[in-house]
């Protein structure tokens, strides 16, 4: 089944949006597909990060839901290896932080087991907390 | 040769619109009054097209009917038209050099096509300028230069072969330089080639064999290039033949030297070192010359001296081999140069995320190419194995590594490469992983149908990685298909990298030694990107092949044959025109105090009876000398100091209260084209900027600016060419000094010496042009206006201040 | 030598092994580590977005200190500030590349930090440790090598904040050498694998641990298969998600046999002959105690 999409001003406005607080030019995408081949984390994403790139160039804003952005680990791999030059974990970044900015963290101490939270390093926690949440 | 004395100068003005490209801006109805308006202008008419027959018969016509002695155009480029309009006004009976050109559609409308009213007045200035310049304007004759019938073509692959017969066979005298010990360049390595699949060296064989049979070509192979110096007309090429250690008259190729050869694991270039050749050898099998050589670095008795081995020599019957060879220096003189030294292929160790140097299994495409005419031959070097990848664009389209370009070939030679494996065994599976599959010529996307047909896979994604699983000897390839969004991950027996070209590393001598200017994609570039495919920068030099750019065999035979017709051109009627762009001597100011004797790069000037003199067949027209006399005796023809006076008066005079002007004094050969190409580019900078064409910067002297500056210039920017790209190599040094010599003065009278500046280009910088142009309007504006007290001031006491006491 | 020290939290607590053996290894060689005064957390993870300038405050205000340890006399003229963990080097690296490269954001941040006695000068260059050692010359490292660790067989690992991006990592991403030159100059056997630099998978770990799980399943899989008999890194995360996690592992793959992990400071400290207690080891959760005797390295 595919939905037929408009792509409208506010498509565009979304997209440009994107591309300002990512400070990447998202345009120049080709869809090659490295940064998912490159991806750690891609076998528990609902869409790839190629697919993330193209629905953002579409303006497609129903990205904002998918589950793709939040499993990023923020590795560079993707970085590295772009032949556009483009830096596909700003743009998660940029996705994950227009939902933050709205006050809406995306995860809550109160979900972590006790016991996770003796186990685990500062860090670990220290930096999901700087990631997703606002 | 002035006008001098002639007061009743008419000069006729004409506007165009370039069929809109300038009317659309520009207000061409108040451009033409203003035009009209102008002391010494006896007409001024529009017209929609001044370069159509139409256009250039109206400006005959005025000639005769209204005796116009000038033609002033305000249109495009006068590198674009300037040469229709030269012809049109010599039909009506007058010298060429009496027209000029505004050029108010590169350098006014497309630049500022946002500030319409802007732009007006800004083509006023320009027009103003050109009325001023053509004023004073000689009434020269065209000259001509004799010229012969030699070339020298620079590399002997089939760019060269084929440029060499088309010359060879027209009569002309051909040097042909190849620095290998055969003719035939990569295109011998190939198998077949697409989308014909033609035996590669079945069809190259035929045309090597032309090129020792025909009379006209002098072929040096294993020979080098060591230096080339002179201009159109007059080359003058140092070549050393490498010793072969083998008369080559004698040596009968029978192969009894190899057979007995001790040296037997040199890895064999030719074959990308897949196989061994020995210490003795032949290029390749069907190779021209096919004569054994030796090579000095391998043979036992070249290293270690005499008495050891010489073994071919013992067995060798026609008695041909001679430890003693030397190298050969040899030189002669060439009128033009063609430059077809190809590529080489991008080095996969650089892309390490392929594995290349670690993994055996992973190749490049010319190793294929090798393996696959092994093969054909009953040798096969390996077995491939039957599930075999392509990866595409190794070296091409990537940021990472600096290599943006895409080279053009790959997915068709991917292609072949798939088809003939899946014909010589139809069991294999074959894959390849692209990004745009580019099937732009003819018959190329038929042949990728064919392709697809016979069961190669096309699969749409970069590969990421390519990896050894430590349980497996096979290499795995990871990649996204990108159509479904699947990963593949997969073990393959050969994975293929399709590797991009790049220019050979050999050109760099060639081009530093002949100062031609690269494109940004690093291989050399080319005149003009649309009309001037072929020639370069320097007159009378020209590219074929892969040095200018990644290209299949039939473009690179087409472009062969181009530059033939190119050189050619030149060289066929025994003589060619040239702009009289000459220094010369007002024999009155003269006092002969020989300062430029010295300041010219070329030893054009000496002294006879007390007054200097220029010799006009040496001076290349730089105008670095004008610098050196404190008496303004030392002019330069189309450039006069009363033309270059006149065009900055005329510019400022229009300079309105509060408004900021600089001047650019762009250099023909790279910042003028620059300012044409950043125009044609619709890229936008200051109106607050005037262009002035010189020759070269060095023609600007420190007179002229301060000049310029008095007369209201708010800065002073000079574009010239980078020292690679340049015809005039010296002018970067004179340029510095004559700029060093106005900032002490500026500093001296309180003048910001920010407001007068430097830079060398390339004519691909578009934006480095406008960022200047527009940073040194910035400077002018923010310093504010300099009172015209402290502007009178910077002229004052000038040959004391630039000379010295002695020339006051 | 003396080097300013970024400890970072972690490595004060949960990674302390880390700390330990890293001081005790660098004083062997000569240098002296001596830790930043009031240092806070580095801030990690670094912001990627372009308008976000507060979260650069915690990383310039550790840089602002090195400039005060060398006025204070605290050290005398180094503006070197050594880190161990990746995750700290990384963040405070790439702050200080933003900030030398955007001289107006860096006047905001020291405009706005105005209790600070000091503006940040960008005067600091952020190191990690491995640097250092490639710097001063591995060859002064088998120098100090009594045991040398002939009969361990052990697989670099990197991850990623020591590599990527290219303008903050040690080495070339695709193809470092720098731990491997490490392992050879202890001793060592280093057996290669791709998957050195693949994430462990970071903070996911905190909400997603089965799929680092299956992260460090593979890359531990991966450098076993080739032989090896541990494996070091250098990141308390790295460490976790790899060491610890292999408890998750083994619950999904019940035949998976547990692989040391070691920071590379606390096989230097064992190829160095140091004292047992420098490293650590109970802090580690695959207790690497009995690898070693058995191949009498303890």
């Amino acid at each position: 089944m595919s939905d037929k999409i408009k792509i409208s001003r506010k498509n565009v406005e979304f997209l440009k949006k994107i591309e300002d607080l990512s400070g990447e030019v998202i345009m120049r995408c080709d869809q090659c597909g490295v940064c998912s081949g490159s991806c750690p984390m891609i076998s528990e994403m609902d869409i790839t990060p190629s697919e993330l790139m193209r629905k953002v160039q579409l303006g497609q804003e129903d990205v904002l839901g998918s589950k793709a952005m939040w499993l990023c680990a923020s590795c560079f791999a993707c970085t590295v290896r772009c032949p556009r030059g483009l830096d596909v974990s700003k743009v998660a970044e940029a996705l994950r932080q227009v939902n933050l900015r709205k006050a809406i963290d995306h995860i809550d101490l109160k979900d972590i087991p006790d016991d996770e939270i003796k186990r685990l390093p500062q860090i670990a926690l220290v930096s999901e907390f700087r990631k997703f949440t606002g | 040769m002035e006008d001098e004395g002639k007061d009743n100068i008419r000069i006729g003005v004409y506007v165009c619109h370039c069929g809109g490209n300038i009317s659309e801006v520009i207000d061409v109805d108040e451009l033409a009054e203003f035009g009209g308006k102008q002391p010494d202008v006896v007409l001024s008419k529009q017209n929609t097209h001044m370069c159509s027959d139409v256009g250039q018969q109206l400006v005959v016509d005025d000639i005769k009917e209204h005796n116009l002695d000038k033609v002033v155009i305000a249109a495009c480029s006068p590198q674009f038209q300037g040469a229709t309009f030269m012809r049109a006004v010599e039909k009506a009976g007058l010298s060429p050099y009496v027209v000029q050109l505004a050029n108010v559609r590169e350098q006014c409308a497309w630049p500022h096509y946002d500030f319409p009213e802007l732009a007006t007045e800004k083509a006023k200035g320009m027009l103003s300028a050109a009325i001023a310049k053509a004023r004073f304007s000689e009434p020269l004759e065209k000259q001509t230069m004799p010229i012969g019938k030699r070339v020298l073509v620079i590399g002997a692959g089939i760019a060269g072969i084929q440029a060499s017969l088309d010359l060879g066979d027209a009569g002309f005298e051909v040097y042909l330089v190849e620095k290998e010990p055969s003719i035939g360049g990569h295109m011998a390595q190939l198998s077949r080639t697409f989308p014909t699949e033609d035996c590669a060296a079945c069809i190259l064989s035929p045309k090597m064999a032309d090129v020792p049979a025909n009379p006209n070509i002098n072929l040096f192979t294993y020979t080098e290039v060591d230096d080339i110096e002179g201009y159109l007309g007059n080359f003058k090429v140092k070549v050393t033949k490498k010793p072969t250690y083998v008369i080559q008259d004698k040596c009968i190729a029978c192969g009894i030297c190899e057979e007995k050869c001790p040296i037997k694991n040199i890895p064999n270039k030719f074959d990308e070192g897949l196989t061994n050749r020995r210490a003795i050898y032949t290029a390749f099998d069907f190779a021209v010359p096919g004569k054994n050589l030796i090579d000095p670095d391998t043979c036992l008795r070249l290293t270690k001296g005499e008495g050891v081995c010489e073994v071919c020599e013992r067995f060798c019957p026609e008695d041909a081999i001679n430890f003693d060879d030397k190298p050969e220096e040899e030189e002669f003189e060439v009128d033009t140069i063609i430059v077809a030294t190809g590529f080489d292929i991008f080095d996969p160790s650089e892309k390490k995320v392929y594995g290349y140097d670690k993994y055996n299994e992973v190749i490049t495409a010319l190793e294929l190419e090798r393996m696959i005419v092994h093969s054909a031959e009953g040798n096969p070097i390996r077995d491939l194995g039957k599930k075999i990848g392509f990866i595409q664009c190794v070296g091409s389209r990537d940021e990472q590594i600096g290599r943006e370009y895409c080279s053009r070939i790959c997915c068709m030679y991917a292609t072949k490469l798939a088809s003939l494996l899946k014909h010589s065994n139809p069991e294999r599976d074959i894959y390849i992983f692209y990004t745009d599959l580019r099937a732009y010529g003819k018959g190329f996307e038929e042949y990728y149908k064919r392709a697809q047909n016979l069961g190669v896979r096309f699969i749409r994604g970069r590969v990421a990685e390519v990896f050894k699983n430590s349980d497996s000897d096979k290499v795995t390839l990871k990649v996204e298909d990108t159509l479904t969004r699947m990963i593949i991950e997969d073990e393959f027996d050969t994975v293929v990298l399709s590797v991009g070209l790049g220019l050979s590393k050999s050109t760099d001598k060639i081009a530093n030694m002949l100062r031609l200017a690269k494109s940004g994609d690093g291989f050399l570039k080319e005149a003009h990107p649309k009309f001037k495919p072929v020639d370069t920068n320097r007159e009378g030099v020209f590219l074929a092949g892969t040095v200018q750019g990644p290209k299949d065999i039939p473009d690179t035979v087409a472009q062969a044959s181009a530059a033939s017709s190119r050189a050619i051109r030149l060289m066929n009627q025994g003589e060619y025109p040239i702009a009289p762009i000459i220094a010369f001597v007002h024999n009155d100011l003269c006092d002969g105090c020989e300062l430029c004797v010295d300041e010219c790069p070329v030893d054009a000037i000496s002294m006879s009876s007390d007054k200097a003199k220029v010799n006009d067949a040496i001076c290349t027209g730089c105008g670095s000398c004008l610098a050196s006399c404190p008496r303004d005796a030392l002019d330069l023809h189309l450039y006069t100091n009363k033309q270059l006076l006149g065009e900055i008066t005329n510019a400022l005079k229009e300079k309105k209260e509060g408004e900021t002007k600089i001047l650019v004094f762009a250099d023909d050969t790279c910042t003028y084209r620059l300012a044409d190409s950043v125009g044609t580019a619709k890229l936008s900078y200051t109106t607050d900027s005037i262009i002035i064409r010189v020759p070269s910067g060095s023609r600007v002297t420190p007179k002229l600016m301060l000049a310029a500056l008095k007369l209201g210039a708010d800065g002073i920017f000079i574009g010239e060419c980078e020292e690679n790209a340049s015809p005039y190599p010296h002018s970067g040094g004179a340029i510095k000094e004559n700029v060093a010599k106005v900032h002490e003065i500026l500093r001296k009278e309180g003048v910001k010496p920010e407001r007068v500046k430097f830079v060398q280009f390339v004519t691909v910088m578009l934006g480095g042009f406008v960022n200047n142009i527009n940073g040194l309007a910035s400077i002018a504006m923010e310093a504010g206006a300099i009172p015209q007290e402290k502007r009178d001031r910077l002229v004052v006491n000038i040959n004391e201040r630039l000379f010295g006491e002695k020339y006051v | 030598m003396k080097l300013p020290y970024y400890p970072g939290c972690t490595l004060k607590t949960k990674a302390k092994n880390f700390e330990d053996s890293a001081i005790a290894v660098a004083k062997e060689l000569g240098i002296d580590f001596i830790e930043l005064p009031r240092w806070n957390c580095c801030g990690v993870v670094a912001s990627l977005v372009s308008d976000d300038l507060m979260r650069l405050l915690a990383p310039i205000r550790n840089l602002i200190r090195v400039q005060e340890m060398n006025k204070s006399g605290l050290i005398k003229d180094e503006y070197r500030l050594v880190t161990l963990c990746a995750m700290c080097f990384n963040t405070l690296k790439r702050a200080n590349l933003r900030v030398k490269e955007n001289p107006d954001d860096l006047k905001k941040i020291n405009d706005f930090m105005d209790r600070e006695e000091e503006c940040y000068n960008g005067s600091v260059e952020v190191v990690h440790f491995l640097e250092i050692l490639r710097d001063t010359g591995f060859e002064n490292v088998c120098k100090k090598v009594k045991k040398p660790l002939k009969n361990l067989k052990i697989a670099p690992y990197y991850g990623c904040l020591l590599l990527r991006p290219k303008e903050v990592g040690i080495d070339d991403p695709e193809a470092p050498t720098i731990q491997e030159e490490l392992l050879k100059a202890l001793g060592a056997e280093v057996i290669d694998n791709p998957y050195k630099k693949v994430c462990c998978g970071s903070y996911q770990t905190v909400h997603n641990k089965y799929a680092v799980a299956s992260l460090s399943y593979d890359i531990l899989t991966h450098a076993r298969q080739g032989g090896a008999d541990a494996i070091i890194t250098s990141c308390p995360l790295c460490a976790f998600n790899l060491d610890n996690r292999q408890k998750e592992i083994i619950e999904n793959h019940p035949d998976f046999t547990e692989i040391p992990v070691f920071y590379f400071t606390q096989i230097m400290a064992i190829a160095f002959g140091l004292e047992e207690d420098v490293c650590g080891f109970d802090l580690n959760w695959v207790d690497p105690k009995p690898l070693l005797r058995e191949r009498e390295l303890l």
